[in-house]
């Protein structure tokens, strides 16, 4: 077989690598007391967050601009993926003195 | 109204003053009392919304408020048995229910948008008011550091409903 007949599959493998998206991370924020801990995450569109409450209360973490709505019943845990790029802020409908920001890169 | 607000206020600033003598600083027992009954007073004026309130914002503001209350006071008790501290009844707890209970019956005779808008400034200021007495008398007369640690807790809880609560306002104007 010629080198010229190996290149196409070469090609199609070198960028079907390439264009697999990178491995989806899982980020944890927890809230405790009262506050979401880390305060700043950054993270990338594909990515699970790993919402973990361990207060006795119920949380939400409501985006501002409205990009998700993620519901935190008392000591358990959820998780939820990230569908959109942006610096999002986000808050706790109950308790608005929670706040904190997400950097989702795309 | 306001005057009736004033009242609740003064009740909890007796808390510095005549209901506990001498400028005695209360003490755990006393603190973890006036916390509770504090809750409980809060709880009885969410329960009675919920079966009130015409606007629906209101009402499940009076569900978070009976929910996350309850869940204080649980904590408040499971942490008085692990301590074997018996809460103490005093004059700002006796003074507190009886001016909670006279608001109740104020809040009572009012009807759909005005009974709402009363509750919910109601709510406004007791947060407030309590959140006061909080930082400037309970945490810091509070010895037991459990204690004072859900007294931080319960604090930061308070300010959150307070901020809830102003921001249901807003929406009601």
């Amino acid at each position: 077989m010629r080198w010229e007949c190996h290149l196409p599959v070469m090609t199609a493998l070198l960028f079907g690598a390439m264009a697999a998206p990178a491995q989806a991370a899982t980020i944890q924020i927890t809230s405790t007391d009262l506050v979401f801990a880390p305060s700043e995450v950054s993270a990338k569109v594909g990515d699970t967050i790993e919402w973990i409450n361990t207060d006795v209360f119920v949380h939400t973490a409501t985006a501002r601009n409205g990009d998700f709505d993620v519901n935190m019943p008392p000591k358990k845990t959820v998780t939820s993926v990230l569908q959109k790029a942006g610096t999002v802020e986000y808050y706790c409908r109950f308790h608005p003195n929670m706040k904190a920001v997400l950097t989702i890169a795309p | 109204m306001f005057i009736r607000l004033s009242a609740a206020i003064a009740a909890l600033s007796l808390l510095g003053g005549p209901a506990l003598a001498q400028g005695a600083k209360p003490t755990d027992p006393q603190i973890a009392h006036i916390a509770y009954t504090a809750g409980v007073i809060d709880i009885n004026a969410a329960k009675q919304a919920i079966t009130k309130a015409s606007n629906k914002d209101v009402k499940s503001f009076a569900q978070d408020m009976v929910r996350d209350h309850e869940a204080v006071n649980k904590q408040a008790l499971d942490l008085v048995k692990k301590l074997k501290v018996t809460p103490e009844d005093n004059d700002t707890s006796k003074t507190l229910s009886k001016q909670a209970t006279e608001k109740l019956a104020e809040l009572d005779k009012l009807k759909g948008a005005e009974y709402d808008k009363a509750y919910v400034a109601n709510e406004v200021a007791y947060h407030k008011a309590v959140n006061g007495a909080l930082e400037t008398q309970l945490i810091p007369s509070a010895s037991n550091a459990e204690l004072k640690s859900l007294l931080q807790t319960g604090l930061k809880i308070f300010q959150g409903h307070q901020q809830h609560a102003e921001q249901v306002a807003a929406k009601l104007k």
